[in-house]
């Protein structure tokens, strides 16, 4: 989550799901809110029972939009366009929030002179005329230079101009950089009819202000594309200038796709990141000591500040006693990165026969994954795979495919049944970033075992192995912590771990006694701490308490209700839903505020801001950390305290989202010369074929999606599930389906440069024949994404039809908006023998052993904001 | 005390959480993996193995602004009846009014004879007959799936011939539960509760609507003529039929007098038919 991460400070939803019955108007954009989060999406119901105005923009008309006042269709892909449309109309109709604006953003700070927007370089900011070398056999490497999206600084203050005159300013900039998206712009790109642009722009801007706010909920129709980022800091822009950032019924919903995805970004799955946000060190930048790396990455001013407090006491919570000053806390223990170690870049070095062994848990790639068929035959060049999980997948069996002779794989699958979330304890993260325990209900079934047991259990076989080694590198994994072992004798016996254990590592103790820490304010920097996870601490305060556990309702906020990161915060940025005086902005949106008579913050909530900073106290820009904020600047995490319109130098692909056409589209870019995203990622190999930027071979946009019937790609193993929905589909409107001769639940087979598929097709008046441009007319084709080769309701997967191109901040893939061409009848059997997707390719066309690996991010700019999620 | 469901399509997001909860609370079995194409409704009916399920109607036009598009969503369920035309029917006495004023079928009494099957007006209730092999068993991975798929059948298999439909959940009932479908619902689309109190609920809810410009009505509180109030009450914004409900469903006893008429004159007319044949034969 960059986008919000830039923008406000930290990368996950600023409010929560039950604080949207207070919105007086819900933007619904990027999400299938009722489909894809149905138990959620009661709290839109509960809204709109209120009289809240509920909007839906959507590619499809889905069961979200059959319960929204209004639903806008939109092309597929074009949503900065939209959003770039209402920022323009919110500016040049004055309808901004301007006391919030002038407190809160950073409109007011000026640019240099050296700063070059989209205006004046047709499409492209100031930077990219000499991209960094990055490496000599990478030609297709682009990337900013971003050193000219700065502020000019004098001494330690940026410069501003608090009446946002200055042409210079965020203000001005982004009035300018907007003035293109006019209402006939955003109808001629999008699709959408202007009435109802307008309409939602009146919307929007009629339930914001001082009485009145209005959230906004996305989902990953916003961010798998490779400008997802900034589709996620439009909406950033949008709400910060309506004033809607801090406040209750306001911000932005970024609604997770799993269960538990907002817990595995927290505790750090992905490949770049340490537990709590923390950057991975990298071996491409300066920080190879503990010094160099805290240079990189500790802000002077804003919390950041802070970070060698994290580093230190998670450093202390993985090696324990081995970890001490003397040796950098045994900082050297952690693996460097060397590029861009994500899942699907990862699959062109399985491919190239980079990668021997792999893990697999609870994941699914062979049939989810981008370019799916490049997955399975990746897979074959392994030689073990490890798959855990409930039901044999087909990336369990990926050697027992259409077209290929299992005989000829070599690669050894290791199955092991894993126990459902039923048959084991644990902690969820939701949307809310709220932790909630769960208790073991059922006894696991036959041998299943829970995931923590297999990897403590892993853990304890490596320290077995290594054990009495005197090797160097060997001491990370004698070092390692490693003791959870269970409470409970039953549980101990079978080599269960405990998880209250973890949990109270995770919210870190004092070294000395082994007292739990009470919040990550404790934390400190000369290891008389640990922690696994700085934005968990404050869950477990003592030996004895788990709030993960705690179930005090009731309406309203519900402090009592399992325990909210960062410290049981609910509504995060909660000092902007007072002004900057420190009053509620009117008695209906009243919040949190400053009483002055207890000299601290008070309200609903646990206030986002230093308890006892009273409102007036002045900015020290000579000072460090949040001294250097005001009393009135509400984000804390930031290094100058405002929400960003304007981002500096953090995003790979611009400061200010610019629309550009996805990497296939059906249209030239109408707003700019430049066609797609300049700096997004792709790779050009025979296995990895693109359509092209508008071929008239693929002359409809496809995307992709979930249904609510089932959970990804593992719930169509349950009969009663799989009856609602039983075969893989593809939704047409009547008139493609008239004109390609495709009846209603026939057999159609859909193709791109990189394979074909066939499904059945529901012929549907909720795809709607968009006209686009002079009148072009544009049709799209959905396919929901969950199918595969096994399980009740199989059939093939939309992943064998996207090759994989990527977001340069955060490693997304395209999934969303693409192109395709369609016909009636099932498509040819597939031959992995002769397909290219199958075959090796050329050495020159390699992408392994980390080589083309070597992404611009890891090079010359540090991670400004370790926020990525 | 009579207790039972109203089900407001108003509020119904088509996730479909009540057919699941239902079967898998009334451990009924899946009833086959066929592609209707009907929108995205593919269990098609109520029957004996679906006790709740969910209609989706689609009323659209491609076009982009199309002003009147709706998709109406509903779930449906057996209706217990106030006249209950399956209760008439039953020669054996196993259905039965229970204590909750549920129309309830006793399995263990009832002898397959279908007579409830054609006797209900809006064609619920159903037999069973033994759960069959899966319609479709051209599984990619056959013995897996297989495997599966018996795993699955529990209750109802192997008791061939008895006549199946929603229970009201009689057994959560007893013990003070909410019936599945009603607790599983994200967006109380579907409350249970005591039907007086219910009915209350849903005029009032009827009367907001209105307000704010919706066609709400009930369908099943008052007017359904021979077959009476229904315990199991919809909230609908289009004519029954949209939904695939009866316009005027009529209890089949009810034109048993005009029936018993009719076979009497018609015997009548035969016989004097057969006198004067047999006379003239003379």
């Amino acid at each position: 989550m960059p986008g919000l991460g830039t923008s406000f400070g930290r990368g996950g939803a600023t409010n929560s799901l039950q604080d949207l019955p207070n919105a007086d108007c819900i933007l619904i954009e990027g999400s299938n809110f009722a489909e894809a989060h149905p138990v959620g999406f009661r709290f839109v119901m509960q809204a709109k029972e209120r009289g809240s105005k509920i909007i839906h923009v959507d590619p499809r008309y889905t069961r979200t939009s059959a319960l929204a006042d209004l639903y806008v269709p939109i092309r597929s892909g074009t949503d900065i366009a939209f959003l770039g449309g209402v920022i323009n109309w919110v500016l040049q109709n004055e309808r901004y929030f301007r006391e919030y604006v002038c407190a809160y953003t950073n409109a007011s700070h000026i640019l240099t002179d050296k700063f070059q927007d989209t205006e004046d370089l047709d499409g492209l900011f100031s930077g990219l005329d000499e991209p960094p070398r990055v490496s000599d056999s990478l030609p297709s490497v682009v990337m900013y230079d971003r050193r000219t999206w700065k502020f000019e600084r004098e001494g330690n203050s940026i410069k501003s101009d608090p009446t946002l005159q200055h042409p210079r300013c965020v203000f001005q900039i982004l009035k300018r950089h907007f003035s293109r998206y006019t209402p006939e712009m955003v109808e001629s790109i999008c699709g959408a009819p202007r009435e109802k642009f307008l309409e939602v722009c009146r919307a929007l801007a009629e339930n914001s202000g001082r009485e009145r706010t209005t959230a906004f909920a996305y989902a990953l129709g916003w961010t798998q594309h490779n400008t997802g980022v900034q589709y996620i800091r439009t909406a950033a822009i949008l709400q910060l200038l309506l004033g809607n950032v801090g406040r209750p019924g306001g911000g932005i919903m970024a609604l997770r796709g799993h269960a538990n995805i907002q817990g595995a970004t927290d505790i750090a799955t992905l490949y770049d990141l340490l537990p709590g946000y923390l950057p991975m060190p990298s071996a491409l930048r300066h920080e190879q000591t503990l010094a160099g790396y805290l240079k990189n990455h500790t802000k002077r001013t804003g919390w950041w500040v802070n970070t060698p407090k994290y580093v230190v006491s998670l450093l202390k919570a993985f090696y324990g006693d081995a970890a001490t000053k003397e040796n950098d806390f045994c900082f050297d223990y952690l693996p460097q990165i060397s590029g861009d170690h994500s899942e699907l870049p990862t699959m062109f070095a399985m491919k190239d026969g980079a990668v021997k062994g792999y893990f697999v848990i609870g994941q699914n790639p062979a049939s989810s994954v981008q370019n799916a068929e490049l997955a399975r035959a990746a897979m074959e060049r392994l030689e073990w795979m490890v798959s855990i999980d409930s039901f044999e997948t087909e990336t369990a069996s990926f050697w027992n495919r259409e077209g290929v002779d299992p005989s000829t794989v070599g690669t050894e699958v290791f199955f092991i049944p894993a126990a459902t979330v039923l048959e084991k304890d644990g902690v969820m993260v939701n949307t809310n970033r709220m932790l909630q325990f769960h208790d073991k209900a059922l006894e696991p079934q036959g041998a299943s075992k829970s995931d923590a047991w297999f990897l403590y259990q892993l853990g304890k076989k490596l320290k077995a192995l290594y054990a009495g080694s005197a090797d160097a590198k060997d001491r990370p994994i004698l070092n390692m912590t490693w003791d959870y072992e269970h409470e409970d004798d039953r549980e101990r016996e079978r080599g269960e771990p405990s998880v209250n254990k973890i949990m109270q590592e995770i919210n870190g103790y004092y070294t000395a006694t082994g007292d739990q820490v009470k919040g990550f304010t404790e934390l400190a920097d000369d290891g008389s701490t640990a922690a696994g996870g700085w934005i968990y601490s404050g869950v477990c305060p003592d030996k004895h308490t788990n709030l993960a556990r705690s179930r005090t309702g009731g309406s309203g906020v519900s402090l009592g209700w399992g325990f909210a990161w960062p410290a049981n915060r609910r509504l995060m940025y909660n000092r902007a839903s007072a002004d900057p005086d420190g009053n509620p902005w009117s008695e209906r949106k009243k919040y949190i505020w400053w009483d002055a008579t207890s000299g601290r913050w008070t309200g609903a909530d646990v206030p986002d801001f230093p308890i006892e900073k009273a409102p007036n106290t002045p900015a020290d820009p000579n000072a460090g950390g949040i001294e250097a904020h005001s009393g009135a600047d509400p984000f804390m995490m930031q290094i100058d305290g405002r929400g960003a319109l304007f981002v500096n130098e953090e995003l790979q692909d611009g400061p200010i989202p610019v629309h550009y056409e996805p990497l296939a589209s059906v249209t030239p870019n109408l707003l700019y010369k430049q066609q797609h995203n300049p700096v997004l990622r792709q790779w050009k190999r025979r296995d990895n074929p693109y359509n092209g930027a508008v071929n008239p071979e693929y002359p409809y946009v496809l995307t992709t999606y979930r249904i609510t019937e089932y959970s990804g790609g593992m719930t169509k193993h349950i009969p009663w599930l799989a009856e609602l929905q039983p075969a893989a589909f593809c939704e047409i409107d009547p008139v493609l389906a008239a004109e390609k001769r495709i009846r209603n639940g026939d057999w159609a087979t859909i193709s791109t440069a990189v394979g074909e598929i066939e499904v059945r097709a529901l012929v549907t008046g909720r795809i709607k024949l968009l006209s686009i441009g002079s009148g072009e007319r544009v049709h799209q084709i959905g396919v929901p994404y969950n199918f595969g080769r096994l399980g009740f309701a199989h059939g093939d997967t939309s992943g064998d039809l996207i090759p994989l191109s990527m977001d340069p901040n955060c490693s997304i893939h395209e999934a969303k908006a693409l192109t395709c061409n369609i016909r009636a009848g099932r498509r040819p059997r597939r031959d992995a023998a002769t397909d290219p997707i199958d075959l090796d390719v050329p050495e020159k066309e390699r992408t392994s052993e980390g080589k083309a690996m070597l992404h611009g991010t890891y090079h010359d700019f540090p991670h400004e904001n370790p926020t990525c999620g | 005390m009579a207790t039972g469901f109203f089900t407001d399509t108003t509020i119904c997001i088509g996730c479909k959480a009540c057919e699941v909860a239902c079967k898998q609370w009334n451990e009924l079995p899946s009833d086959g993996f066929e592609f209707s194409g009907d929108s995205y409704d593919n269990t098609g009916s109520l029957s004996g193995t679906t006790w709740r399920h969910v209609s989706f109607v689609e009323q659209l036009s491609p076009e982009p602004a199309g002003a009147e598009d709706r998709w109406l969503m509903m779930s449906d369920v057996c209706k217990h009846c106030t006249h209950a035309g399956c209760m008439e029917a039953c020669p054996t006495g196993a259905i039965i009014r229970n204590e909750f004023n549920n129309v309830f079928v006793q399995p263990d009494i009832c002898n397959g004879c279908g007579y409830c099957v054609v006797s209900c007006p809006f064609g619920v209730v159903d037999l069973i007959a033994k759960v069959n092999e899966p319609r479709h068993a051209d599984y990619n991975d056959a013995t897996l799936n297989q495997e599966r798929e018996h795993t699955s059948q529990t209750a109802l298999q192997g008791s061939g011939g008895v006549a199946a439909k929603c229970t009201l959940c009689y057994d959560r009932q007893k013990i003070g539960m909410v019936p599945a479908c009603a607790k599983a619902c994200p967006t109380e689309s579907i409350q249970f509760g005591e039907i007086e109190e219910l009915r209350e609920r849903a005029s009032k809810r009827v009367e907001a609507l209105q307000e704010r410009g919706l066609p709400a009505y009930l369908y099943g509180a008052g007017n359904e003529g021979s077959v009476g109030d229904l315990n199991a009450f919809f909230l609908l914004i289009d004519k029954p039929e949209a939904y695939n409900l009866p316009a005027e469903p009529v209890l089949p006893s009810t034109r048993q007098p005009a029936g018993y008429v009719s076979a009497a004159l018609t015997a009548a007319l035969l016989t004097l038919l057969g006198l004067a044949v047999f006379k003239g034969a003379k």
